[in-house]
């Protein structure tokens, strides 16, 4: 049901972003997700809410490839990519974040990002060293500064501080024209001015790049997304707007227990 | 400041300084070493020095770098003195095609730089300690290959009877003319790692080493960049294998042995993997070390004395002596990798 309500409020709308049919991944005899269905419209913003374990950083790994999903099929703008290689699927426009920083730890912070944006341009086996002019330089000088890390531009990204490694997890994301993210608890472990400009950059994209974000902190959720997913036990269990979720007696129930009681 | 300018991007940089006075004094002591250096210090010390550094240099490429511990390095070194036996001139009456050698060398070092390839195809899947494995694997089993096949590899004698060339006047087996051969190969190799270190695709390589996963997740076909890696480091130790055939004079399954691989890791170890000046710095330590220690303390004890030294480097300094370097300057050390407070 929450399938239909979903389609028909983007009647018209016209191409999805992202297609779930049947995603289902199984560790052993664990079931880490069962008979996802979901669809993002082009530029739509989701929340996925849900308790630990519930199988959400399992749902991004199936998307993006970093662990194939055991079933199911995903359209990434129409386009089938269940069967394509991680990269393949990011130069096509997808890019995530990881709920644990997954940096590089021997480079600087201005290298890193300069990569993101090559990854997904030409010239990636150059053997020239990059020039400040250089397009993709331009680039990342200017995803420097959209996350606040310009200060910090030449360090090596292992001495930069847990908030800052997180500013540029997101960063990584950001870089080479994305069409669609997932963000991974993006806002996990940030003092609460970090998470004001968190709130910030995302609502700052531009308005053709949608995304999925986790989120645990519900006031976070709220601000940046327009509908909300909760999954339980590897199942999406409901679907709604963010009032709508708030409000569900089930969901305070099981999701929130009672701290919003 | 990162407001006002860059430090390490200034706008007009001479040559000089992008080079760095370092590496010019280095370069020109090595290259007035002839004038004060005898015939055995020229070729056993200086040229066998820079053959094994350029060997070991082609290790560092993938374990500094690229975090990819290869043992197989000797092994493709070797694939380029019997590519240069087989193609050139040998006095062993097996193959001995007698091409001229500005065929065989390319030749030599693009069948070299295709086998390391293929052994970064082989040891793609595999990280770490299991890297080791699977190449000390490769590597001996190419040893006991050379040593059984009579067809190619002419089996346990090998080739002998190797020339380095004569062209330009110059006979380039004489002690100096060599000297400057080597010398102009490793300075090109060790130019072309520090340089590139810093490319596009030197950053990547790294990249892949502190989290290839991440790698993927921006666009990277990881695969590749590790194999093209093996590839470039392949071209080094394939032109050092050249330059080791023509310095023996012979090729045989002894030059390549588990033994002979061993060495290089040793020698990298010893110099450091974290710049490739390590390498050649490790490389001058164990030749001094063979050729005098064995008068010293005996052919037995040597291998004991090497395995004491490599120990107390391991346990003084990770970084071999380049970390060592690392301690006594340790300002030095680090301003080159960050440009300011
Ligand atoms: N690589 C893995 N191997 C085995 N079990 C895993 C693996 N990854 C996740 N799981 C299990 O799958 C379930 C969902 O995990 P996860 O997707 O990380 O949850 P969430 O991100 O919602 O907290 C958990 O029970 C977890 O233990
Ligand atoms: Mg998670």
């Amino acid at each position: 049901m929450a399938e239909i309500s979903v389609a028909s409020r983007l009647q018209g709308s016209g191409a999805y972003a992202l297609e779930l049919d049947g995603i289902a991944r199984h560790f052993g005899a664990l079931v880490a997700l069962s008979g996802i269905n979901m669809r993002i419209a082009a530029g739509e913003r989701r929340a996925v809410l849900g308790s630990n374990g519930a199988g959400k950083t399992t749902l991004f790994n199936a998307i993006t490839g970093d662990f194939l999903p055991t079933a199911g099929r995903i359209r990434f703008f129409g386009e089938d990519i269940t069967d394509l290689p991680p990269h393949e699927r990011i130069r096509r426009g997808l890019r995530r974040t990881y709920q644990i920083s997954q940096l590089f730890k021997g480079l600087t912070v201005l290298d890193s990002i300069f990569l993101a944006c090559r990854g997904v341009s030409r010239r990636r086996f150059s053997l020239l060293r990059p020039s400040i002019n250089d397009v993709n330089m331009v680039q990342a000088e200017s995803i420097l500064n959209a996350v606040h890390l310009e200060s910090d531009r030449d360090v090596l990204v292992a001495t930069l501080s847990h908030g800052q490694q997180r500013q540029l997890e997101i960063a990584l994301a950001l870089a080479g024209a994305p069409r669609f993210i997932l963000f991974d608890e993006p806002a996990a472990g940030l003092s609460p001015t970090e998470r004001r400009d968190l709130v910030a950059i995302l609502n700052a994209l531009p308005k053709h790049i949608g995304y999925i974000i986790i989120e645990h902190d519900l006031d976070v959720a709220l601000r940046v997304s327009e509908y909300v997913s909760m999954m339980h036990n590897g199942r999406l269990f409901k679907e709604g707007t963010p009032q709508e979720i708030e409000a569900d007696p089930e969901v305070q129930e099981i999701y929130l227990g009672g701290k919003h009681g | 400041m990162t407001a006002l300018a860059p430090t390490d991007k200034p706008a007009a940089q001479s040559i000089l300084e992008k080079i760095g006075a370092g590496n010019i004094v280095v370069l020109v002591l090595l290259a007035l070493y002839p004038a004060v250096a005898s015939d055995f210090f020229l070729t056993q010390i200086g040229a066998y020095s820079l053959i094994l550094g350029m060997i070991s240099l082609s290790l560092m490429l993938l374990a500094g770098y690229g975090g990819m511990v290869s043992l197989a390095q000797i092994s493709v070194a070797g694939i380029a003195g019997y590519t240069v036996a087989i193609f050139g001139l040998n006095n062993s009456g097996v193959h001995g095609f007698g091409w001229p050698f500005w065929i065989v060398v390319p030749i030599a070092t693009l069948v070299a730089a295709g086998a390391s390839a293929l052994i970064g195809v082989i040891s793609n899947r595999t990280e770490g300690i299991y890297t080791i494995m699977i190449t000390l694997a490769i590597a001996t089993a190419f040893f006991y290959f050379t040593q059984q096949n009579y067809s190619l590899f002419n089996g346990f004698p090998g080739y002998t009877g190797i020339r380095a060339p004569e062209f330009w006047g110059v006979n380039w087996r004489d002690p100096m003319p060599f000297y400057y051969l080597c010398l102009g190969f490793a300075v090109v190799a060790y130019a072309a790692v520090l340089y590139g270190s810093r490319s596009t695709y030197g950053l990547t390589v790294q990249a892949v080493r502190d989290n290839p996963r991440r790698m993927r997740a921006l666009g990277f076909n990881v695969t590749a960049h590790k194999v093209v890696a093996y590839f470039y480091a392949g071209i080094i130790a394939g032109l050092a294998g050249v330059l080791l055939v023509w310095f023996n004079g012979r090729i045989s399954p002894g030059t390549i042995n588990v033994s002979a691989a061993i060495n290089v890791l040793i020698i990298a170890v010893i110099g450091g993997m974290r710049h490739p000046i390590g390498p050649f710095l490790g490389a001058v330590v164990v030749v001094l070390m063979q050729t005098f220690a064995i008068d010293i303390v005996g052919a037995e004890r040597f291998n004991t004395l090497i395995g004491l030294f490599f120990l107390v480097i391991v346990f003084v300094s990770p970084d071999g002596l380049l970390g060592l370097w690392g301690r006594i300057k340790p300002h030095l050390a680090q301003e080159s990798l960050r440009s300011g407070p």
